[in-house]
């Protein structure tokens, strides 16, 4: 392999190393997934749910959020057309996070797209999407892509499994306050993006709502505060352009101003 | 049978969701307020989703020194905004929940 032109080799990384680098680049996200993905197996038989059900949740959903959103309703007695409809609500965010990364996949073929598509989470979608807005080489970046997926996957089914095996040991377990894990993940990945006033706004009037609705029915209440952030966000970053905008135009007529005045002056001088 | 039947529709939901816009690659194309929005998505819905679960663990608002979720928040998201390294925030605030609730309890 390190024969072969090594000129390519230093232009852009081989599979491999994409491959690793995606991997290596989740640690962060596995570290925070490791006690967020046994608190779901301890809680799953409390909940209700078998140990073969909570192993096939995490190998064939593969959700974090949402599988434990689904054991609550679960464990509230909910049936399953519900929980799948809130499945749905909760997850509709994949969609655009899907939609963020769509021009870096579009070359791919349909086996690997819909593999990609299987294991974007939160987590690889951020580690991703960063490795993306870092380099512009992305010949083989699918590599790095499906690094972090195997990477992610392989550890939220072996916690899984561990959860099952501790919940059984230590029934009390599920008072621990693991699904700390979770919230603190989500804050670490949330504060990167907190770089001006309208991802500000847009975060905190999102938090707000969240937790006025919280009692909505069905997680609406999260949707809702999703949208208003969103749309908060976004006018706040027109409202800001068109401030700017304005200063440049008047700042640009201001010093056309004092030229013509000045060159007034000096023609009158002479 | 009930838990299969829901099993399966959670994957089957989740699954089009991640799928549908990989799918239809290149030929759908979005105009530019879609993704300026866009870039809004994930801070916005993640913090939607953990700002109850820091606020109201009991199902109320609670800041006070009773609330391990609140102030192991608090601490990492001043290591966040201070260091800029993901894991470095993950483990501290980890570190402090576990500390936080020893000595409330």
């Amino acid at each position: 392999m390190t024969n072969v032109s090594p000129q390519i080799s230093v232009t852009s990384p081989s599979s491999s190393t994409e491959f690793l680098q995606g991997a290596k680049a989740t640690i962060p996200m596995i570290i925070g997934a490791i006690p967020f993905g046994i608190i779901f197996g301890t809680l799953a038989e409390s909940s209700g749910l078998s140990i073969w059900g909570a192993m096939a949740m995490s190998l064939c959903v593969y959700a974090g959020s949402s599988q434990f959103i689904a054991l609550g309703l679960l464990g509230m007695g909910v049936g399953p057309v519900i929980i799948i409809a809130t499945t749905f609500v909760v997850n509709l965010r994949h969609l655009l996070y899907a939609t963020a990364l769509v021009d870096k996949v579009s070359h791919l073929s349909h086996g690997w797209r819909a593999l990609l598509a299987f294991g974007l989470t939160d987590e690889s979608f951020a580690v991703v999407n960063s490795r993306y807005l870092d380099r512009t080489d992305t010949t083989r970046a699918h590599w790095f892509f499906l690094g972090s997926i195997v990477a992610m996957y392989s550890n939220w089914q072996l916690c899984t499994w561990l959860g099952i095996g501790l919940g059984e040991l230590f029934p009390d377990m599920t008072n621990w306050g693991l699904d700390f894990a979770m919230s603190v993940t989500f804050l670490g990945i949330v504060i990167p993006y907190l770089r001006n006033k309208p991802m500000w706004l847009a975060v905190i009037s999102a938090a707000t709502f969240a937790i006025i609705l919280r009692d909505l029915p069905h997680q609406l209440g999260l949707v809702i505060a999703a949208l208003s952030g969103i749309c908060i966000g976004y006018a706040a970053q027109q409202i800001e352009l068109r401030i700017k905008l304005a200063k440049v135009v008047s700042e640009t007529t201001n010093t056309k101003s004092t030229k013509t005045t000045n060159a007034k002056a000096r023609s009158t001088k002479s | 049978m009930n838990e299969t039947m829901m099993i399966a529709g959670m994957a089957l939901v989740t699954f089009s969701m991640r799928y549908v816009m990989f799918a239809m690659a290149g030929r759908i194309r979005f105009p530019l307020w879609f993704k300026q929005a866009l870039g809004y998505v994930p801070p916005v819905v993640l913090s939607a989703i953990i700002a109850p679960l820091i606020l109201m663990p009991e199902g109320y608002l609670d800041t006070s020194l009773a609330n391990p979720y609140f102030w192991a928040a608090l601490v990492a998201s001043g290591v966040g905004f201070w260091r800029q390294h993901l894991l470095t925030t993950i483990v501290v605030g980890l570190l402090s929940f576990v500390l936080i609730k020893w000595m409330v309890s």
